[in-house]
């Protein structure tokens, strides 16, 4: 089995699905000889040529509203958006258009739209380039919202997102583009969204966590257990909405304690939405609070952004926190 | 005018905006009116972009050692010092992340350059963002890394300054790439709506990165487009730093008298996209080498030494002295402490907000069982 970077995965999951169904299309910002600036769609425009590996002008908003278009009439198109960090201007046809669009026709039209992009921090990218926005997108009903933390769940996942039919905010964290590297098959497989990965087994505390922040998690894992003696059991979520409460409640009833990991904002961030769901449902299972190790409330800065970001440090401190409740 | 007549446009604006404005070709001939600009302003124009081109190849080598971010180069560009030349200090400007040879004729200087480059301690900005300069002491705006943001902000601080009765103007920067955004289309919608005190400079340096100006419009030309809104534009050769200087002058003008101007300057970007690009793969270097010889200061130093301006080797000396300075001073810049570790609590609001002083203390909390632990996280 070949070893490939999350590049090299996502870069054959879209060669495989081009190859497969003509309707797949890709369009986006320099993603044509260039490439894409992360190499992410190197290639293709040599295999399928201009017409279905479209270097658009330089407007979010014209990529994902002609993407829609494009929807709507039979392709299947994936929008490359940079940096998830411009994807703002595109808001409106997002939120409007492609997470409505089912809705407001009774269900007559759909949109089997992926919108991929590098998201989140670690790259000394400074604040316009490091975001992790995935609540805007979770908050707004219709869309599905993906982020995979290694190259086998990324190839899986990608190829499950284009070929489902309603659209998908497919986040693709950079600073584990090339650092992780494990082990794809060439063959075809898909991973069922709304279905999270147990990446480390343990009975003390559960956390929850996703994208690069998994990497983080598991690397704390020795040093929890050493200085505090806690085997922590670590759920990587790959699909935040609609996110796999069962799996976390799984795991709630052996440890009872919940942590959630991720580098958005705290406020309003995904962690809050899992804690109230496991507050609402299943008090019964807590032994104390739930802890959240997130991004600060501020815009994600350049300087000391390994500060800024979720750190061992601070998950030592919720684990000893919910340990010692 | 009636509702089924026609509507004539102007030819004469029509040919501004698809003609090409020079006065010094690429061989420092002169091929236009030259206008009566002075001895002084000719020798500051050449200064400022000697300083911008050497500014450009320090952050270049601080960047490849690891102590700047990002940098985007700027080589080929530097002729748009002459659109800022005849600005006021009380004029404010917005410019792009390509622009050093702005910052510095606003007023920055390369130590205050560095600082933000290397984001030390006296960075100004406080190590917000990469590739972003400006100072509220120079009326100059640090951009958004959003390509086009800007566009509107300078329109709405020209009413602004229209309604507050100032005789002050704006002046924005941006690229051919930017001329796609929405920012775009509603920034020059208002400025011909509302007739506002703008002037408009689109460096048109023929690339988005890897994507060429063919690929952004089909318009003939960007200068044409920001007619079709109403503003009246010129396409100038903006590797002619003279003609950039002289169509800014009139631009300037027309702005004061309260209605917005556009000026597409056509250049050619020499360097990489950003330090982070490799343009092998979209565009050749026989292209690149062929455009070498109509980038702008080669052109200007032809002129200036051929008619008397800049004796044999003075150039050089020039350069050399400019060389020099920024050398010592990245030095320094390079040894200053970085900002402190809880910098980026400040200023998300004015007001202090708890949810942020919460967090603070999470933050000092982190930082000592990082110390207790003797965990390596930066
Ligand atoms: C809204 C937005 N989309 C994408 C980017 C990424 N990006 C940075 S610069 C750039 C190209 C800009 O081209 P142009 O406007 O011509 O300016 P130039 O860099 O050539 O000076 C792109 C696509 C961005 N910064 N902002
Ligand atoms: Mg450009």
């Amino acid at each position: 089995m070949p070893v490939m970077n999350m590049v090299q995965a996502l870069n054959t999951a879209l060669r495989e699905e081009m190859e497969r169904d003509d309707s797949v299309v890709v369009l986006g910002e320099d993603v044509g000889r260039r490439g894409g600036v992360f190499l992410v769609t190197e290639g293709l425009i040599d295999i399928f040529g201009e017409e279905r590996v479209i270097d658009t002008p330089l407007t979010e908003l014209g990529i994902v509203g002609f993407a829609i278009g494009m929807a709507l009439n039979g392709l299947r198109p994936v929008a490359e958006i940079q940096f998830i960090d411009f994807v703002y201007e595109a808001f409106d046809q997002i939120v409007s258009n492609a997470a409505k669009i089912r809705f407001r026709t009774g269900g007559m039209y759909n949109v089997p739209l992926v919108i991929r992009s590098p998201c989140c921090g670690g790259i000394k990218g400074g604040m316009h380039h490091s975001q992790s926005p995935e609540s805007y997108f979770i908050h707004t009903a219709g869309l599905y919202t993906v982020m995979p933390s290694g190259p086998y769940d990324a190839k899986g996942l990608l190829k499950s997102s284009i070929r489902l039919d309603d659209p998908v905010i497919f986040l693709e964290p950079k600073s584990i583009y090339r650092t992780v590297k494990e082990e794809v098959p060439e063959e075809d497989y898909t991973i069922e969204l709304g279905k999270a990965k147990k990446v480390l087994e343990g009975g003390d505390v559960t956390v929850v966590t996703w994208g690069a922040m998994v990497h983080m998690v598991k690397s704390a894992a020795g040093l929890l257990k050493d200085k505090l003696g806690a085997e922590i059991e670590v759920i990587d979520l790959r699909t935040l909405f609609p996110f796999d409460k069962d799996m976390i409640v799984e795991s709630l009833e052996k440890t009872g304690r919940l942590v959630v990991v991720h580098e958005a904002p705290k406020t309003l961030g995904l962690g809050a939405e899992i804690a109230a769901f496991i507050a609402e449902h299943h008090p019964e299972l807590l032994y104390g609070p739930i802890i959240r190790v997130t991004g600060y409330d501020t815009p994600f800065p350049l300087a000391h952004e390994k500060l800024y970001m979720p750190n061992i440090a601070r998950l030592y401190l919720a684990v000893k926190k919910v340990l010692e409740y | 005018m009636s509702l089924l007549g026609r509507v004539d446009i102007d030819p004469e604006k029509l040919e501004r905006a698809t003609g090409l404005y020079r006065i010094i070709d690429e061989e420092g001939r002169v091929v236009g009116e030259f206008p009566d600009i002075g001895d002084e302003v000719l020798r500051d124009l050449l200064h400022y972009m000697i300083r911008a081109r050497v500014l450009d190849e320090w952050l270049l080598r601080l960047q490849r050692m690891g102590k700047v971010a990002i940098h985007a180069p700027n080589k080929g560009q530097e002729a748009i010092v002459g659109a800022v030349y005849p600005l006021r200090p009380e004029d404010w400007v917005f410019p792009s992340y390509r622009d050093l040879g702005v910052y510095l004729v606003r007023g920055m200087t390369e130590e205050e350059i560095l600082d933000r480059a290397l984001y030390n301690r006296d960075d100004p900005l406080r190590g917000s963002d990469f590739a972003i300069y400006g100072h509220r002491k120079y009326n100059m705006i640090p951009t958004p890394v959003p390509v086009g943001n800007q566009i509107p902000h300078a329109v709405g601080a020209a009413y602004a300054m229209k309604y507050r009765g100032l005789d002050t103007i704006t002046m924005v920067m941006f690229g051919d790439g930017a001329t796609s955004r929405g920012d775009f289309h509603a920034g020059l919608n208002f400025a011909g709506v509302f007739k506002t005190p703008t002037v408009f400079v689109c460096e048109n340096n023929q690339w988005a990165i890897s994507v060429p100006l063919k690929r952004q419009t089909r318009a003939p030309t960007i200068a044409f487009r920001a007619l079709s809104y109403g503003v009246d534009s010129i396409r100038v050769d903006g590797n002619d730093v003279v003609a950039m200087y002289k169509t800014a002058i009139d631009a300037i003008t027309q702005a004061r008298r309260g209605e917005p101007f556009f000026i597409e300057m056509v250049t050619y970007r020499l360097g990489s996209h950003t330090t982070a690009d490799d343009p092998s793969r979209y565009r050749s270097e026989e292209e690149v080498k062929r455009m070498e010889r109509y980038e702008p200061l080669r052109r200007l130093r032809k002129y200036m030494e051929e008619h008397g301006y800049l004796r044999e080797g003075e150039y050089d000396e020039i350069y050399k002295m400019y060389y020099d300075h920024v050398e010592k001073a990245a030095r320094e810049a390079l040894e200053k402490p970085p900002l402190p570790e809880d910098v980026f609590f400040e200023n998300v609001y004015g007001d202090k907000i708890w949810v942020l002083e919460l967090e603070k203390e999470e933050f000092y909390e982190s930082l000592g069982i990082m110390k207790e632990l003797g965990l390596e996280v930066e």
